[in-house]
């Protein structure tokens, strides 16, 4: 088998142990839609404002917040916390020691990733055409967006296996991902919207961290908003090549000793 | 040798300013049950471990299947199956799923079913890595390092922390590997393992290789003195004229090249005198003597 095929191989039976493994589906998976109700239910009706002159409703608004919190869960938080579980049980090691190319096997767990986060985005993007009356991006919207989806997706992905590097050992896991992710969520107006009043570092913050890019991109493209700018997209993949740049040097296939 | 497998010269392996392994050789055939024999931290994890391709070597030549294990690849792996001291598998999949998925790696699988059955999982094939207990999760290791029908298998201490059921399970397991053809570099801690298994062994101290041989004749057991002892019944001081008893707690003791002749004229002495041999032993050195006299003094240390 080529090392493609391998590849699919692997998307297929990393699938299969992800939506069996509860603790991952439910935080991969549940999580996000669980929080895209209950923030939509809380504060539905209120607005935000998005950009010099844009108001859209806050349900809106949290619509594409919840579809970038999902992208972002299944990339970057479930690769690192499943890597580093895989890692140090010794998987790693194993796999290792097969025939299987090791690009094959990481481009599994990243497309699979991905997968599940295209997954989340769609479940979110229906619940907002279904509830709240949203439409679905076409033309030039549609392309804007599939394009940062797929950038998004493969940026995320690439810090999740950076991270794992950092991570010394298995239990220290979910704390170390989760203390990187969730300021950053927190400050990039994830779920609170950050007004034009915010801060200068808060703002600097969401300059120079990809998820406050990640956000404004999605929402401007998902809901044809005129703030769209490609110069988040370029942020992005800045953001895909450190974290590339990061995972080749510091990627470890066997458990801390 | 035209047909050696493995055929390694002055390996030398340093971490930091500890020497873990300090110059060693070893040459397996095809065929060959291989045993690396020794106490912990004497070496042996870190030898087969620049075997598998795992770590680089500070020096010495290396070849395996023909290959470099450090620059072989792909292409190398495919060759070879691997039974790592500890490992895990994705605790989510079945015991068949498990071993089709590393099947799949490999050019030329075997078929999943026969190794599973090979290695006694049958009745488990359908059940959860995470039900399995210790002694079968050993077992699926070992089945997924058959998967691809490999020429050469390496088991690093494949049976440490098994019950001795357990342990003979392994042991038979091992053995039809023989069986088939296939050559097997083990390391192990236990004598007895060895000796089961091994059609050679190496013992392995400190990093270097003290005694190398069939477990039979190994460091020239078979050559050595026998021990004939028995407990002489109270007040009787007279012991049989057939040569220099000593005494050891207790025990007369007589140390001989051959104890046929000795042995036949002590049991006659004692009808004779119309006594019985109380505690009556014949000894010649096991594999655990000569081990325990060639590794002496190395033990407890971790493997690096």
């Amino acid at each position: 088998m080529s090392g493609s095929a391998l590849l699919l191989r692997q998307v297929r039976f990393t699938n299969r142990t992800f939506w069996r493994n509860p603790a991952s589906a439910f935080f991969t998976f549940a999580f996000p839609l669980l929080f895209l109700v209950i923030f939509t239910t809380l504060l539905g009706n209120d607005e935000v404002t998005v950009g010099p002159g844009t108001t859209i409703r806050t349900s809106t608004y949290f619509v594409a917040s919840m579809a970038t919190f999902g992208l972002i869960s299944a990339c970057y938080t479930n690769i690192a916390i499943q890597v580093t579980f895989a890692r140090e049980g010794g998987i790693l090691k194993r796999v290792r020691g097969t025939p299987l190319p090791a690009w094959s096997y990481l481009g599994g767990r990243v497309v699979h990733a991905a997968l599940v986060g295209f997954l989340l985005v769609a479940i979110t993007t229906a619940f907002g055409v279904l509830v709240y009356d949203a439409s679905i991006p076409t033309g030039v919207d549609l392309f804007r967006f599939v394009t940062v989806l797929l950038v998004g997706a493969s940026c995320f992905a690439a810090i999740g296996l950076a991270v794992c590097g950092l991570v010394p050992n298995a239990d220290a896991g979910p704390p170390i991902v989760n203390a990187v992710i969730l300021p950053l969520l927190f400050l990039s107006g994830v779920f609170l919207a950050i007004g034009e009043d915010a801060p200068a570092w808060v703002v600097w913050i969401g300059r120079i961290f990809p998820v406050r890019h990640l956000v404004d991109a999605l929402r401007d493209s998902f809901l044809g908003l005129p703030g769209f700018s490609w110069t988040d997209v370029g942020a992005l993949a800045i953001w895909l090549a450190i974290g590339v740049a990061v995972a080749v040097k510091t990627f470890r296939w066997e458990p801390a000793r | 040798m035209a047909d050696a497998v493995i055929q390694v010269n002055g390996l030398r392996k340093s971490y930091d300013d500890v020497e873990a392994v300090a110059g060693i050789d070893i040459a397996v055939e095809r065929g060959e049950v291989f045993a690396l024999l020794g106490p912990n931290g004497a070496g042996k994890t870190t030898t087969v471990e620049i075997l598998e391709g795992f770590r680089p070597r500070s020096s010495g030549q290396v070849s395996v299947l023909g290959f470099d294990p450090a620059r072989g690849g792909v292409d190398y792996k495919r060759r070879i199956g691997i039974v790592l001291q500890s490992t895990g598998v994705d605790a989510f999949l079945t015991v068949r799923e498990t071993v089709d998925l590393y099947a799949g790696y490999y050019p030329n699988p075997r078929d999943v079913d026969e190794v599973v059955n090979l290695v006694g999982l049958g009745e488990k094939r359908d059940a959860r890595v995470n039900k399995l207990s210790g002694g079968q999760q050993r077992r699926l290791d070992v089945a997924i390092a058959l998967a691809g029908d490999p020429e050469l298998l390496f088991l690093d201490e494949p049976t440490t922390g098994f019950d001795p059921n357990a342990r003979r399970n392994a042991w038979d397991i091992v053995k039809n590997l023989a069986a088939l053809g296939k050559t097997v570099f083990l390391t192990t801690h236990f004598m007895d393992e060895a000796q089961f298994l091994a059609n050679r062994v190496a013992v392995i101290s400190k990093g270097r290789i003290v005694a190398e041989g069939p477990p039979a004749t190994l460091a020239g057991r078979d050559r050595m003195q026998a021990r004939i002892s028995f407990r002489p019944p109270a007040g009787h001081v007279d012991l049989p004229p057939i040569g220099e008893w000593t005494q050891d707690s207790g025990q007369a003791v007589l140390t001989v090249e051959d104890p046929t002749e000795p042995l036949h004229r002590l049991t006659r002495w004692a009808l004779d005198e119309g006594i019985s041999l109380e505690g009556l032993e014949v000894h010649r050195p096991t594999l655990e003597d000569v081990y325990l006299e060639l590794t002496g003094g190395d033990e407890g240390e971790v493997e690096p």
